[in-house]
């Protein structure tokens, strides 16, 4: 639909990067249909019944010669839309609105110079926006069809990409790049809003992240984890995902790896704070090491306190 | 020419008895026809084991959520799918079934040039698809990389995945010496009098591919021991947070295995081009045009693997270049399909069963070909990486590319394998089934890839449903024409009308022969002289 579409013009690359699909799928086409009806004419036309010796012709110099040559300027004007659609990609605007963007297994998150943090990409419309593109752990993609950009999100690399986002709405954002189990959970939404309407979300920073209500510490702990996408990992209700579930998780004992030998510890407000900031220090037995990446940097002792504080009422 | 047709009634190859029994005859058989048909068991085998992986992945993809298994089962078999087809089915591929049968009597020899070395390499394909299906049955945990292994998600995986690894470094080297023994019979073992441009396009088109499977697969086997040592020691190549680069990671793989999508389908070309010049009865156009772009693919192959990577941060520059030589490298292939629809032009055309999969394979290979244009020009690769129309374009090169001139070759060669006729009415309704059921299975997924759906995806939004029932619908179309085909082979090896020395008139050495051949194909090694070629109608 987005291609078919191409009209919407959701960002300012859709109508380099469409008109190089037209240029080449049209020649393409063009020659897929001439190719496939000479092929099938020739096998009626010159069936063994109609024709049943064959005219021995070994080949042409000048054939070779012309469908060489035309599919070679053929291939070089494709290479040149190719080309024209995509180095515009490749430098934002120096005044570009900046936002963070981080990739973990298996959420994204948007930090905005003012703090802000979310879990939807929320821009303003025509204006330049450059991503910075971060990950925690493996590589992500990030993909967001109807402006048509992507870009891998490489560990230990800073990449960034930008775009102008021209129309209004709610568009889908995917990880492309496979990152493990939930991966194609790994989405989220761009929502673009009209400057005016941008600047009154984006100055209002009482509201942390405005997709929850803050009411109480516990909820604002699970709020925090979802943002962050702990729920990716854990559930509340008891089930294994790929690490243990929180439910009633807090004052119990739990066995643990500590640099290859077993022990048995109680989970209280140190060892969870530990499990966010340090998690392969102590390996739950039975889970392995190195899948939860350490989110130091990116929680506070303060959001601690409240997820401790949420996890402390799942009985 | 002097043929060996006249051979008196020597033993045939699948009669003959030495000094091992049943099934040890086989094993222990450095024949290169008992050898090829070792490789052909045992990659049919395989390759049903990959194809119900495969048909499991459509039934999960039919609607949203949750079908039939979870994502951590869907992304292991995608995994092991992948793995399967890629290293143990189409890389080996044609050269191992078609070539090792048929390159030595297609050059008038007696066998390759180390018939040992040939049946060390099935031994040590037979060990790497062992050590993989350990990876399946044992450890905790199924191996859930894709078959790319990309780092550093390959050192975070908790699942079972070095013996996978290692089955595939292992399966590099029977690769390796299969065509280091493919360059050494070409170049010392061809008949007298058959010079270089006398020798049949297949047994060309293995010899470029021998050079690539020389050269490059030691690339990946080296890659693969750095992922092992990096996953054992924590050595620090690829893994950023041992300070490592998992972008040369994706360098050093792709440097292989784009060359390896060419060991893949230069054998396929090879074989139809020896298929279409028979069914036409007529000498093939632009034979040198062929060797030609034969060794221009092989070559420049080797320069483009950069089209994988556009988008995981490469510096502009190397983006375009990489993108020029990928437009480059499809002209070659362009040519060879211009020369072929030559051939038939003004042929004497039998559309006999391989004549059809032949023609399917030049339809299907060229969808795939301009679908790999979409991918090659920069803006619009960005776009489609990473999504369905990836997965459709390379199934349409490498299974349709590979599947078709296989199922193609197969349906040429088997009365001179086999010494037996296949019932011609089931083959070409399997071929229909088979060719309907594979263009519904595929074609929807570009159309998913343009929407946006990226791959590997266990699950999708609602707005790709549509598509998805199509694409799986399509699946089993395709598989009940497979089975149609594979239990007509087999049934007729046994009761099938036994077939004449030449069922299709061909020209090329392998007609000369009794089928199936005698134990050393030739009575008497035959003589090329001045008028013989391989296409002299
Ligand atoms: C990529 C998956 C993943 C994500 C995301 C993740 N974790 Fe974990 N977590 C694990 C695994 C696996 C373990 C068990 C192994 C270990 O202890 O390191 C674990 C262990 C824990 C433990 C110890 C549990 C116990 O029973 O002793 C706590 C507490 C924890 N995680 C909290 C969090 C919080 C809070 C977040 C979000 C900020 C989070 N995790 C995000 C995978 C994850
Ligand atoms: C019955 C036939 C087949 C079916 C139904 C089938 C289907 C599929 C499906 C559904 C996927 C997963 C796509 C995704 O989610 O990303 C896939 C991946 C793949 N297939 Fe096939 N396929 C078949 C035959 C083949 C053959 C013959 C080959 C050999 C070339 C092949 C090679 C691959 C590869 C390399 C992957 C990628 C695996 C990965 O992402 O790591 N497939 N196939
Ligand atoms: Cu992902
Ligand atoms: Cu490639």
């Amino acid at each position: 639909m987005y291609i078919l579409s191409s009209t919407t013009n959701a960002s300012n690359f859709v109508t380099g990067v469409d008109k190089a699909f037209m240029i080449i799928m049209g020649i393409s086409f063009v020659f897929l249909i001439g190719l496939t009806f000479t092929m099938l004419y020739f096998i009626y036309k010159y069936n063994r019944k109609k024709n049943p010796v064959a005219t021995q012709i070994e080949g042409s110099t000048k054939l070779e010669i012309i469908w060489t040559v035309i599919p070679t300027i053929l291939v070089l004007v494709m290479f040149y839309y190719g080309w024209a659609g995509w180095a515009p990609m490749r430098n934002a605007p120096k005044d570009s609105f900046n936002i963070q963007v981080t990739g973990r297994m298996w959420n994204y998150t948007f930090q905005y110079e003012n703090g802000k943090t979310t879990d939807t990409l929320f821009v303003p419309m025509n204006k330049a926006v450059k991503l910075k593109l971060i990950s925690m752990d493996v590589i992500h993609g990030f993909f967001i069809p109807a402006f048509r950009i992507k870009e891998d999100v490489v560990p230990g690399r800073e990449k960034s990409a930008w775009f102008i986002a021209q129309r209004e709405g709610l568009f889908e954002l995917f990880c492309s790049e496979y990152c493990g189990l939930d991966h194609s959970y790994m989405y989220t939404y761009v929502k673009v809003m009209p400057e005016q309407k941008f600047k009154a979300w984006y100055v209002d920073t009482t509201k942390h992240v405005d997709v929850a209500a803050v009411e109480s510490p516990t909820a604002n702990g699970k709020r925090i984890m979802k943002n962050i996408g702990c729920f990716a990992c854990h559930t509340v209700d008891g089930n294994k995902l790929v690490g243990p579930s929180f439910k009633g998780i807090y004052g119990h004992k739990v066995t643990v790896t500590t640099g290859g030998n077993d022990r048995e510890v109680t989970v209280d407000d140190e060892y969870i704070k530990k499990s966010i900031y340090d998690p392969n220090a102590d390996v739950v037995k039975g889970y392995n090491k190195g899948l939860m990446q350490p989110y130091v940097g990116q929680l506070s002792e303060d959001d601690i306190k409240q997820i401790t504080e949420y996890l402390k009422t799942l009985k | 020419m002097q043929t060996a047709a006249q051979i008196p009634h020597d033993v045939s190859y699948l009669d003959y008895k030495g000094k091992y029994k049943g099934i040890f005859a086989w094993i222990f058989s450095t024949d290169h026809k008992r050898i090829a048909l070792l490789y052909m068991f045992s990659m049919m085998t395989l390759f049903l084991v990959g194809v119900a992986l495969g048909l499991a992945m459509k039934l999960e993809l039919i609607a949203p959520g949750r079908t039939i298994m979870g994502p951590q089962s869907y992304n292991a078999v995608f995994t092991v799918h992948g793995v399967i087809m890629i290293f143990m089915i189409v890389i080996p591929g044609l050269p191992a079934v078609f070539g090792n049968f048929m390159l030595p009597i297609m050059i008038g020899a007696k066998d390759v040039a180390f018939p040992k070395l040939n049946l060390l390499s099935w031994y040590i394909y037979v060990l790497g698809a062992l050590l993989v299906i350990a990876s399946v049955l044992f450890g905790n945990g199924i191996p859930d990389t894709g078959w790319t292994f990309y780092a550093p998600y390959s050192f975070k995986t908790g699942t079972n995945l070095l013996p996978a690894i290692f089955g595939a470094f292992v399966l590099g080297f029977s690769s390796i010496l299969t065509g280091l023994n493919f360059i050494v019979t070409i170049h010392r073992m061809r008949a007298p009098g058959m010079t270089w441009f006398k020798m049949p396009l297949f047994p060309w088109s293995l010899y470029g591919t021998a050079w690539i499977q020389l050269l490059a697969t030691p690339v990946v086997g080296i890659t693969l021991v750095l992922v092992s040592l990096e996953r054992i020691f924590g050595i620090g190549v690829f893994d950023p947070t041992l300070g490592g680069d998992p972008v040369l990671y994706q360098h050093l793989f792709w440097i292989y295995s784009h060359p390896a999508v060419y060991v893949m389908i230069l054998p396929a070309m090879g074989a139809i081009s020896e298929i279409i010049p028979t069914f036409s009865q007529k000498h093939i156009f632009g034979y040198k045009a062929i060797i030609a772009s034969t060794l221009a693919i092989a070559f420049v192959g080797y320069f483009v693997w950069g089209h994988h990577m556009f988008t995981s941060g490469m510096s502009g520059t190397a983006q375009y270049t990489f993108s020029i030589l990928t437009f480059i490298v499809a002209i070659p292939s362009a040519i060879k399909v211009f020369n072929w629809i030559s051939t038939m032009h003004k042929g004497s055309i039998n559309p006999d069963i391989p004549f059809l999969w032949a023609v399917t394979f030049i339809f299907v290979f060229m969808i795939g070909g301009f679908s790999g244009l979409v991918l090659g020009a920069l803006a619009t690769n960005v776009y489609v990486h990473d999504t369905a129309f990836v997965v459709a374009h390379f199934h349409f090169i490498v299974f349709g590319g590979v599947g078709f001139a296989f199922f193609g070759a197969i349906h040429y060669w088997y009365p001179k394998m086999f010494g037996r006729m296949y019932d011609k009415a089931w083959a070409k309704m399997g071929w229909a089934f088979f060719t309907v059921g594979f263009l519904t299975l595929y074609s929807p997924m570009f159309y998913l890839g343009m929407m946006g759906m990226p791959r590997r995806y266990y699950d999708y939004l609602p707005e790709f449903h549509a598509a998805n029932i199509l694409s799986s619908l399509g699946s089993w179309v395709m598989a009940f024409g497979l089975v149609i085909v594979i239990i007509n082979l087999f049934r007729s090896a046994k009761n099938g009308p036994i077939a004449p020395m030449d069922p299709w008139h061909g020209k090329t050495l392998e007609w000369t022969v009794p089928s199936p051949p005698p134990v050393e194909n030739f009575d008497e090694i035959p003589v090329y002289g001045e008028k013989d070629g391989p296409y002299n109608y």
